[in-house]
């Protein structure tokens, strides 16, 4: 099926299920019950899990496979959403031909980054890339505000010519975004299951249709003799050279795909909501996805995915927890320990969560330099090996395959 | 004429002569030695062949056509490749890996956005690369990472993806260079075979005698940068020249 190994079929079957069912699997807390503050299965939630794991499985072609660390990635997310947005102000409120100029923008913009900044490898080619992203973030706040309303942020307006659609809606408001006519981005089925709430929101699913298309190619792209070649890019440069290959075009090809992809995230964030502003162009937006890519295991397959999910949903539990709820959960220790601890944990959370993260980041790199996957390989290799424990002592000893 | 014929080339580090004034012609289908004391140039005229220096002065021509100028993928897709003197290969890649993609670059040449098709469908890719794993005698290594082999092996691999893309000219810098006795005499068995089967040059660099008089149909002998004779390996053997400058130090020690 698909032209996939079986080991591949079932990762892109559990990365399906997995965003299929998402409202059902991050709402497992029943409403108005102490945990569900854990819960994440809200639509706006949803879509940042799905177009950050766009994001970073994009990111994952270049990095992943080539090695070549771009810190100025962002600057492709917000052309994307520049584009989307000039698409719903122009010509009308359909969601496909916004993402598609997304895509394409975001693609010849990389192409010329990509050109430059792959002339140079290691952390000067990082450096550039830097540099690159920051001159379009400050270009997007100062110099380009007739594209970008500078800080503002470029919005939807009443007088927007929409010439395919209508500048505003019969009742005066501005129209929203769909996927047909009827079919809005924000629509919502909820499903009440006794205390239980799923909500199935149709920007979420075409969020999680285009990741499951995003990812299915990647896997392509892993598997394909130009994913050998960027991966053989990676472990020696010299040796591709003196075999007759061209590493450059291949670089190239790998950084403008991988542009692609971050302006289809970024697109994909206009449509989910209509507004586009130059922080998302800002180094520390590039920086997160570097994070996600490691954290969840870079060159690996769906480790992007998972480094997405990972901190986009640690991000909003930790940044909703303030000291009132520490002090319900502490509230059965006596008072002096009750205060000691929420001062202690006080610093990570809320606007604190970056500090979290920041440490969780290091205990990753330095315990499991593979990221959250190898983190999975190594609890399932100790669980293989207490099973042939029991059944022969050497087969420890025997290399993995 | 030669395959290849270098004129006049020299090259210069700095205040350091590397090469002075260097002709060589390497006839076609025949296996040049290139021998000399440690700092002779005989790496940095290699680096001239390929790309990876460009000579001060002189010129180097492969087939009638000259080489300097060009990359060195451009070089290697003329047809020759090159082993080096520390094993350049995929560290990170299988062994099965690593002698496929020079088959890929021989197939669709410097580039080929071939993103969609897997690598397990490429057929006569991975028939190739099998056959020159056989022959290279390293089947039974094809999981393993290229990284965790010997050295030897590793040298092996490289030699094996070089052949992978039937080159005209093909060029080793101390293939046996820290290889075990068997090992070495295993190299030479395999050069030897692949000259009887193929239409094949090699210019070979080495120290070890034993490979070089066993292998070399002509010897140029290297001092300071410039060739003192070039000639047959039974008149190399027995000139004064070099026997004082080289093969006296060898025999003696
Ligand atoms: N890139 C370089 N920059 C400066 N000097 C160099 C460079 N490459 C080589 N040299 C010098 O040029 C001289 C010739 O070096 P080369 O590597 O060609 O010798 P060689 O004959 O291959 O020796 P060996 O048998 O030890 O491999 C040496 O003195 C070396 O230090
Ligand atoms: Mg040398």
């Amino acid at each position: 099926m698909f032209g996939l190994n079986q080991k591949d079929k079932s990762t892109l079957i559990v990365v399906a299920a997995l965003t299929l069912l998402a409202p059902f699997i991050l709402n497992p807390f029943p409403e108005g019950s102490a945990l569900a503050q854990f819960n994440a299965g809200y639509p706006d939630l949803m879509q940042r899990f799905v177009i950050f794991g766009i994001f970073a499985i994009g990111f994952n072609i270049l990095f992943g496979l080539t090695g070549y660390l771009s810190f100025g990635h962002a600057a492709f997310l917000g052309v994307g959403s520049y584009s989307a947005v000039w698409m719903f102000k122009l010509v009308g409120m359909n969601v496909l031909p916004a993402i598609t100029l997304s895509v394409i923008v975001a693609g010849l913009f990389a192409l010329l980054i990509g050109f430059v900044s792959l002339r140079r490898s290691g952390i000067y080619f990082s450096i550039l890339t830097l540099a690159f992203a920051q001159m379009s973030f400050n270009l997007a706040y100062s110099v380009l505000t007739p594209i970008t309303n500078g800080e503002t942020g470029l919005q939807l307006t009443l007088n927007d010519p929409r010439v395919l659609g209508q500048s505003a809606t019969a009742d005066g408001s501005i129209p929203v975004t769909n996927l047909l006519p009827g079919l809005e981005m924000r629509s919502t089925y909820v499903l009440d299951a006794g205390p239980w709430l799923f909500q199935f929101n149709l920007g979420y699913y075409l969020c999680a249709l285009l990741l499951l298309v995003a990812f299915y190619v990647s896997i392509r792209i892993f598997r394909s003799p130009f994913g050998m070649m960027l991966r053989a890019v990676k472990s020696n440069q010299q040796r591709m050279n003196y075999t007759g290959l061209n590493t450059r075009p291949y670089t190239l090809a790998a950084f403008v795909i991988s542009g692609m992809y971050a302006g289809l995230a970024g697109g994909l964030m206009a449509s989910m909501d209509p507004l586009a502003g130059a922080e998302r162009m800002q180094w520390t937006a590039s920086g997160e996805v570097v994070l996600m890519t490691i954290l969840g295991g870079a060159g690996t397959l769906i480790g992007p995915v998972l480094g997405a999910g990972f901190i986009k949903y640690f991000e909003n539990i930790f940044s909703k927890i303030n000291d009132n709820v520490l002090h319900g959960w502490f509230a059965i220790l006596p008072d002096g320990i009750e205060d000691f601890l929420v001062f202690v944990v006080h610093p990570f959370i809320g606007k604190g969560w970056h500090l979290t993260l920041g440490i969780l980041f290091m205990l990753v790199v330095i315990y499991l330099p593979g990221g959250l996957v190898e983190g999975g390989q190594r609890i399932g290799k100790y669980f293989k090996r207490g099973s042939d424990d029991a059944q022969s002592n050497d087969a420890s000893t025997k290399p993995a395959e | 004429m030669g395959i290849l014929e270098v004129k006049n080339v020299g090259k210069r580090f700095g205040g350091l002569q590397a090469l002075g004034n260097v002709n060589l012609s390497v006839a076609e289908n025949s296996v040049h030695a290139i021998i000399g004391p440690n700092g002779a140039g005989k790496s940095t005229l290699l680096n001239c062949f390929v790309g990876k220096l460009i000579p001060d002065t002189g010129s180097v021509m492969f087939d009638g056509q000259s080489v300097l100028g060009r990359k060195p993928f451009e070089i290697n897709q003329m047809g020759i490749s090159r082993v080096f003197q520390t094993p350049e290969i995929f560290g990170d890649l299988s062994v099965m890996e690593n002698m496929m993609i020079p088959c890929f670059a021989k197939r669709d040449g410097a580039f080929e956005m071939n993103a969609l098709s897997s690598v397990s469908s490429q057929r006569d890719i991975h028939e190739k690369a099998e056959q020159m794993l056989v022959d290279m005698n390293m089947a039974d290594k094809r999981h393993m990472n290229a990284a965790s082999l010997s050295r030897g092996d590793k040298r092996r691999l490289e030699i094996g993806m070089c052949l992978s893309q039937d080159p005209r000219l093909l060029l080793l810098d101390e293939p046996t260079a820290g290889m075990a006795r068997a090992d070495t005499n295993n190299t030479i068995d395999l050069l030897k075979q692949i000259k009887e089967e193929r239409d094949i040059t090699i210019a070979i660099i080495e120290h070890d005698m034993h490979v070089v008089f066993s292998l070399a149909e002509r010897i140029t002998v290297l001092a300071q940068g410039t060739p003192l004779v070039e000639d047959t390996p039974d008149n190399i053997k027995g000139h004064p020249k070099v026997r004082e400058a080289y093969l006296g130090e060898t025999a003696a020690a």
